[in-house]
């Protein structure tokens, strides 16, 4: 169940596209054909189903703080679980990725010249897509709890991804045939489509929960920022009351 | 402008409008939208690039002849990754509350496709000094886009621009400004489909003004 719920979020509600703008570059570059974005749409969700899993056995094992516990031993006193080595993970994350995309690259020229050419300079560029590191840092910042539940994230996550391309893709491929003013030929009608298709996309919001989570969401972000104001207004109003308790304050800060 | 000569000045001039990151070479498109629901947002956004643009294309451009072509990707992406994490680390130590905001999406520089982009396009093919030009230059103009983008949806959607309350005092009971005559905020300006717009209108405006750059 657990696994369901995490992969139609990742592919509809959290879609990389619609909700977070992750891998627009190459979503709006390669999107001139269907066949290409189709090609491109695969091989983001294989990189993806490789590296979230990955990079969630790198950050359990080697990055987290005291997540170096594994190598003390209990002959040794002092031991390597005080560490925390997380503000390596961007460099950590993005040196998997760029492996996993070179080998991708290798298979794919292996067994399928045809489509390795149509995909050109976009194949290395994957490495760079935002989507691919967007995903591990999200399995991050979101805290999935196990190595299932990554690799389900990173497959759903992929998936969403390839629907994204793949709608574009053909929604440009009829576009073509349209009246569209002259300035917002090609880049801006796209803009556009896709900012509508993300307007679409938020009515996934309330598939899971019934439409509570979203609401909840926002109303805890709109609750935050109105106690950071209030912090605000009460320190303005103490530096009017009390001056010389006030600059030990912004000395401390 | 003594220190620079024409050709450079151009460098620095250029991508702010005519052959701007954004609009026209449609690069680094994913962190413009997704943090562009607050102007303070935007503008670290915007100075976090300049930095790393700026000094990662000077770093490439120095190691452009001892960088076999095979590795250069990952040799580039182990540059802006550095890059990245002092920027990191400096959030976290002198803004925490906005790195909140920012999330991943300092992490996500290093996939920005413009740093990508510039340094394949610029940096493994010039000096340091004109590719520290033209990092500046391209950075800014990825930043001028930020900050409209920021600027109209904070305005619209909040009624504030940096957190002061431009529009006037929205609280009920003690309506002044534009809320005393009947205006209201348009949440929906906070919600991730209208960055995609806003972009896209900015698009629109700017190719109406200069027929050139419309496609076919």
């Amino acid at each position: 169940m657990e696994h369901i719920e995490l992969f139609f979020k990742s592919i509809f509600i959290d879609n990389m596209v619609f909700a977070t703008f992750l891998g627009m570059c190459s979503y709006l570059a390669v999107s001139k054909k269907v066949t290409t974005a189709v090609g491109l749409g695969a091989a983001v969700i294989f990189v993806l189903a490789i590296t979230v899993p990955l990079n969630w056995l790198l950050d359990q094992y080697l990055l987290q703080p005291g997540a170096l516990a594994w190598i003390d031993d209990s002959t040794n006193g002092e031991g390597f679980s005080g560490m925390d080595l997380s503000f390596l993970s961007f460099i950590m994350f993005i040196a998997t990725i760029a492996t996993m995309v070179q080998l991708v690259e290798i298979v794919v020229e292996k067994f399928s010249p045809s489509l390795y050419n149509s995909l050109g300079i976009f194949l290395p560029l994957i490495a760079v897509n935002c989507a691919i590191l967007g995903g591990s840092l999200f399995m991050q910042s979101r805290e999935i709890p196990s190595l299932g539940l990554a690799t389900t994230y990173g497959v759903g996550s992929g998936i969403g991804w390839f629907l994204a391309i793949l709608a574009i893709a053909a929604i440009r491929e009829k576009i073509r045939y349209s009246n569209v003013p002259a300035p917002l030929r090609g880049l801006g009608i796209t803009f556009i489509i896709t900012g509508l298709m993300a307007i679409g996309f938020m009515s996934f919001g309330g598939m899971l929960t019934g439409g509570d989570e979203e609401v909840k969401e926002e109303k805890t972000v709109l609750v935050q920022k109105e106690e950071i104001e209030a912090k605000k207004s009460i320190t303005s109003e103490e530096e009017q009351k009390e001056e010389l308790a006030n600059n030990t304050l912004k000395e401390e800060e | 402008m003594g220190l620079l000569s024409k050709k450079d000045s151009k460098l620095i001039l250029d991508p702010l409008a005519d052959d701007n990151p954004i609009t026209i070479q449609v690069l680094g498109i994913c962190s413009a939208l997704a943090i562009t629901a607050e102007l303070k947002a935007s503008i670290v956004m915007a100075i976090s690039v300049l930095f790393v643009l700026g000094i990662g294309n000077v770093v490439i451009s120095l190691m452009r002849n001892i960088i076999p072509s095979k590795i250069r990707i990952i040799v580039q992406l182990v540059v802006v990754a550095a890059l990245v994490i002092i920027v990191d680390l400096v959030l976290k130590a002198f803004a925490y509350e906005l790195s909140k905001t920012l999330s991943v999406f300092v992490g996500l520089i290093i996939t920005n496709c413009i740093i990508m982009g510039r340094f394949e396009a610029f940096a493994l093919a010039n000096s340091p000094w004109r590719s520290f030009l033209d990092g500046i230059g391209n950075a800014a103009g990825y930043g001028v886009i930020l900050i409209i983008v920021g600027f109209f949806r904070e305005l619209l959607g909040s009624g504030t621009l940096l957190g002061f309350p431009v529009l006037g005092n929205p609280i009920p009971g003690e309506l002044s400004g534009l809320y005393a005559l009947g205006y209201e905020n348009n949440g929906f300006m906070l919600l991730s489909p209208m960055a995609l717009i806003v972009v896209g209108i900015i698009i629109w405006i700017q190719r109406s003004r200069n027929k050139a750059l419309i496609e076919d």
